[in-house]
C-alpha cells in the first residue's frame, strides 16, 4: 500500500485516539481531529489524501456541513463518512455531496483500510487524469496557468 | 360486546320497524271493519224497515178492500131485500168468489138482533146489543175488530158498516178468516230466523207467530216502543240474541206490524269480509315481519362488516403508526449502541496491536488475553448484527418497493427472534432454496410478517419444540413456509384467526392484530396466507408472494 495522508474526524475522542494509533502503527500518516472547524483550519494549511468524516457531530459543524467546506478547500481529497446508521439517509446525501462511500459503525480495521485503499486509489487516478491533461496542455499553451481542478 | 350491541341494535330496529309498520295498519283494519259494520247494520235496517212498510200496507189494502165491499153491499141494498137470506147467500157466494176470505156475513138490525146469517155457524136471533163494537159501529159506521174468539170460540175478526136507510140504521157484519190475513204477514217471514206477524196495542198476537207462541196468547213485545208509523229497534229476545225489529203501525192504528230478524244473518257478507280481512291483516304481519326481520339482518350485517373493515383500518394505522415510532425510537437506539459498540471494537483491535507485541506475547497469560479480545470482538459483532437487523426491520414503514432478497429477509428475522427462541429452548431450522430471485417488493413489510409468523409459533409452542422455515420458487411465485410443532388451532377457530383482534392467547399476551395485519399486507402484496392445522400435531402457515421482477436501474 502506498503511504497516504489521512485526515480522521470525529467528535468521540476514545474513538478517534484509538483509530490513529492504530493506522499510526501500520506505518500510515494519520491525524485526528474532533470537530468539522478544526479539520477545516488544518485543511487550509496541509494536504491529505482520504478523509474519514463522522456524520453525526453535535455542538459544531456536522459532517454534511464539514463535507461542503472540504469539497471547496480540497476538492481532490476523497472523503469517507462514518454513521452509526442513525443517519443513513446523511451518508447517502453526503454521497451526493461528493463523498466517496460511507462505513457503518461499528467497523473493522480491515473494512476501514479497504475503503481508504479504494478511495486512495480513486483520488491518484483522478491526479493522474489531470496531471495527464494538465502536461497535454502544457505542450500546446506553454504560457498558460493551471486554475482550479 | 360487539355481537350484543348488534344484537340489541337489531332488536330494537325490529321492534321500531314493527310498531311503525302495524299500528297503522291495525287501525285501518278496525276503522275499515266498523265503518263496513255500521254500513252492514244501517243497510239490514232500511231493508228490515221498508219491508215492514210494504207489508203494513199490503195488510191496510187487504182491510180497506174488505170494508170496500161490505159498504158498497149495504149502500147499494136495501134492509129487506138484505135480511131476505136466499139474496143474502147469493150475495155472500159472489163476494166469496171474488174477492174471498169472509167467513160468514150478517144483517143485524137498530136493536142488535142478527136478522139474517150466511155462513157455518148458527148465530141468527143473536142480540149484539150490549156488545161494545155494536154501539162503536153504530155512531162511527165502520167496525173493524180485533181477533177475539166470541161465541163460536176460534179465533177471528169482524167487518162492520152501518146504512142508514128511512132514519133508520143497520149493520152489515162479516167476519174474515184470519188465516188469509195471516197469509199475507207471513210473506214477509224471510230466512232462517225472520219472522212477521201483527200484534195489537196491549201485545197480543193477532196472528201466529213463525217461531214462538201462538194467536191470542201474550206476546214480549212492548208496543209502546214503536212509536210514529215505522220503527227499527233492536232488542233481546228471551234467549239473549239480539234481534232487530221494525214495527209499522196499520192505518186503522189497532194493529202493528212486526217483521224481526237477527242482524247477525242479515250480516253474513260482513262476516265473509272480516274473515277475508283478518286474513290480508295477518298476512300482511308476516310479510312484514320476514321482510323486517330480513332487511334489518341486511343493514345491520353491512353494519357490521363495514365497522370491522374500519377497526381492521385503523389497527392498521395503529400498527404502522407503532412501527414508526419503533422505528423513530431504534435509529436513535441504535446510534447510541453503535458508537460505544465502535469504540469497543477499535479498543480491542488495539489491545489486539499491542498483544503482537514482543514483550507482551510472552506473558503467561497472552493466550488468554488473546482469546478474551477475540471474544469481546465476536460479540460486538453479535450485537452489531443485533442493531443493524432492528433497524433494517422498522427503517421505512411507509409501503414502498425497493430490490428484496426473501432469504435475507427470513435470517434477519430469524436473527432477531433467535435469542428469544433459544431460551425456550426452541430450535429455528431453515431451509431456503438458492435459486430465489430478487423481487422488487417491500422488505420492511414482509419482514413484519416473518416476524409475525414466527412470534405466533414460538408462543404456540411455548418451551422444547421445532420451528422449520422454508423457501421455495413455484413458477410466479415464492412459497415461505413456517412450521411449529405446537399444539395446532382447533378447526373451528381457524377460519377466524386472521379477523381482527381474535387471540388465542392469554389477556393482556396478544393484540389479535398480527395475524389480521400480516394477512392485508400480504394481500396487497397480491400474495395469499394460509394456515394448515391439525390439533396435537402443529400449524403451519404457508406465505405466497408474486416474484416481481425489480425495476433496471
Amino acid at each position: 500500500m502506498d503511504r497516504f495522508k489521512i485526515l480522521v474526524v470525529d467528535d468521540e475522542t476514545d474513538f478517534l485516539e484509538t483509530i490513529v494509533a492504530r493506522l499510526k502503527k501500520r506505518k500510515l500518516d494519520a491525524t485526528g481531529v474532533v470537530s468539522g472547524e478544526a479539520a477545516i483550519e488544518l485543511l487550509k494549511n496541509e494536504l491529505f489524501d482520504v478523509i474519514l468524516l463522522d456524520v453525526k457531530m453535535p455542538g459544531g459543524m456536522d459532517g454534511i456541513e464539514t463535507l461542503r467546506e472540504i469539497k471547496k478547500i480540497q476538492p481532490l481529497a476523497e472523503v469517507v463518512m462514518l454513521t452509526g446508521h442513525a443517519s443513513l439517509e446523511t451518508s447517502i446525501e453526503g454521497m451526493k455531496q461528493g463523498a466517496f462511500d460511507y462505513l457503518l459503525k461499528p467497523m473493522k480495521l480491515e473494512n476501514l483500510l479497504e475503503k481508504m485503499t479504494e478511495a486512495f486509489e480513486n483520488k491518484a487516478r483522478h491526479d493522474k487524469k489531470i496531471r495527464n491533461a494538465v502536461i497535454k496542455d502544457l505542450k500546446h499553451k506553454p504560457d498558460s496557468t493551471i486554475k482550479g481542478k | 360486546m360487539y355481537s350484543l350491541l348488534y344484537k340489541n341494535l337489531q332488536r330494537k330496529i325490529i321492534i321500531i320497524t314493527l310498531v311503525v309498520s302495524f299500528a297503522p295498519l291495525i287501525i285501518l283494519a278496525v276503522t275499515m271493519y266498523y265503518q263496513f259494520a255500521k254500513t252492514c247494520k244501517d243497510k239490514t235496517e232500511e231493508q228490515i224497515l221498508y219491508r215492514a212498510i210494504a207489508q203494513a200496507e199490503s195488510v191496510d189494502m187487504f182491510l180497506k178492500e174488505r170494508i170496500a165491499i161490505l159498504s158498497s153491499i149495504a149502500d147499494t141494498h136495501g134492509f129487506n131485500e138484505m135480511v131476505d137470506e136466499d139474496n143474502l147467500s147469493h150475495i155472500f157466494n159472489v163476494i166469496n168468489s171474488r174477492a174471498g176470505a169472509f167467513v160468514d156475513l150478517g144483517v143485524i138490525d137498530t136493536v142488535g138482533v142478527h136478522r139474517a146469517y150466511v155462513g157455518p155457524y148458527n148465530l141468527k136471533g143473536l142480540n149484539y146489543y150490549d156488545q161494545p163494537w155494536f154501539a162503536e159501529v153504530m155512531s162511527k159506521g165502520v167496525f173493524l175488530s180485533h181477533v177475539y174468539m166470541g161465541f163460536r170460540k176460534l179465533p177471528h175478526f169482524i167487518i162492520a158498516v152501518r146504512r142508514n136507510e128511512n132514519r133508520k140504521s143497520w149493520i152489515l157484519r162479516a167476519t174474515i178468516d184470519p188465516e188469509v190475513l195471516e197469509g199475507i204477514v207471513q210473506q214477509a217471514q224471510i230466512g232462517r230466523t225472520g219472522d212477521a206477524y201483527l200484534v195489537n196495542k196491549d201485545g197480543i198476537y193477532q196472528t201466529n207467530p213463525r217461531f214462538k207462541g201462538l194467536i191470542l196468547s201474550q206476546s214480549d213485545l212492548d208496543t209502546s216502543l214503536f212509536g210514529g208509523r215505522v220503527t227499527v229497534v233492536e232488542l233481546e229476545n228471551n234467549q239473549g240474541r239480539k234481534l232487530l225489529y221494525a214495527g209499522s203501525w196499520l192505518k186503522s192504528n189497532k194493529w202493528l206490524l212486526i217483521i224481526n230478524q237477527e242482524p247477525a244473518e242479515q250480516m253474513a257478507s260482513l262476516f265473509a269480509v272480516r274473515n277475508v280481512q283478518i286474513t290480508i291483516v295477518v298476512f300482511g304481519f308476516l310479510v312484514i315481519i320476514m321482510t323486517t326481520i330480513f332487511t334489518t339482518h341486511l343493514a345491520v350485517s353491512r353494519l357490521q362488516e363495514s365497522e370491522a373493515t374500519m377497526q381492521e383500518l385503523n389497527a392498521q394505522l395503529v400498527q404502522s403508526d407503532k412501527m414508526a415510532a419503533i422505528g423513530k425510537m431504534a435509529a436513535g437506539v441504535a446510534h447510541e449502541i453503535n458508537n460505544p459498540l465502535n469504540v469497543i471494537l477499535q479498543k480491542t483491535g488495539w489491545m489486539e496491536d499491542l498483544l503482537e507485541e514482543e514483550d507482551i506475547k510472552e506473558s503467561k497469560n497472552f493466550e488468554e488475553f488473546q482469546t478474551s479480545v477475540q471474544k469481546i470482538e465476536e460479540h460486538v459483532e453479535r450485537a452489531r448484527k443485533v442493531v443493524h437487523n432492528m433497524l433494517g426491520f422498522a427503517r421505512k414503514m411507509e409501503p414502498h418497493l425497493e430490490d428484496v432478497d426473501i432469504n435475507d429477509t427470513i435470517n434477519q428475522t430469524v436473527t432477531i427472534l433467535e435469542n428469544y427462541a433459544r431460551t425456550n429452548n426452541i430450535e429455528i431450522q431453515t431451509d431456503l432454496s438458492g435459486k430465489l430471485p430478487i423481487i422488487a417488493s417491500d422488505q420492511a413489510k414482509l419482514q413484519q410478517v416473518f416476524l409475525n409468523l414466527l412470534t405466533n409459533a414460538i408462543d404456540a409452542i411455548g418451551k422444547d419444540g421445532l420451528i422449520e422455515i422454508k423457501s421455495r420458487r413455484l413458477d410466479s411465485r415464492i412459497c415461505i413456509s413456517i412450521k411449529d410443532d405446537g399444539p395446532g388451532i382447533p378447526a373451528e377457530k381457524q377460519k377466524n384467526v386472521f379477523d381482527p383482534f381474535f387471540t388465542t392467547k392469554e389477556v393482556g399476551q396478544g393484540t389479535g392484530l398480527g395475524l389480521s395485519v400480516s394477512y392485508n399486507i400480504i394481500e396487497k402484496m397480491g400474495g395469499t396466507i394460509r394456515l394448515k392445522s391439525q390439533a396435537g400435531k402443529g400449524t403451519t402457515f404457508t406465505v405466497e408472494v408474486p416474484v416481481v421482477a425489480p425495476e433496471r436501474k
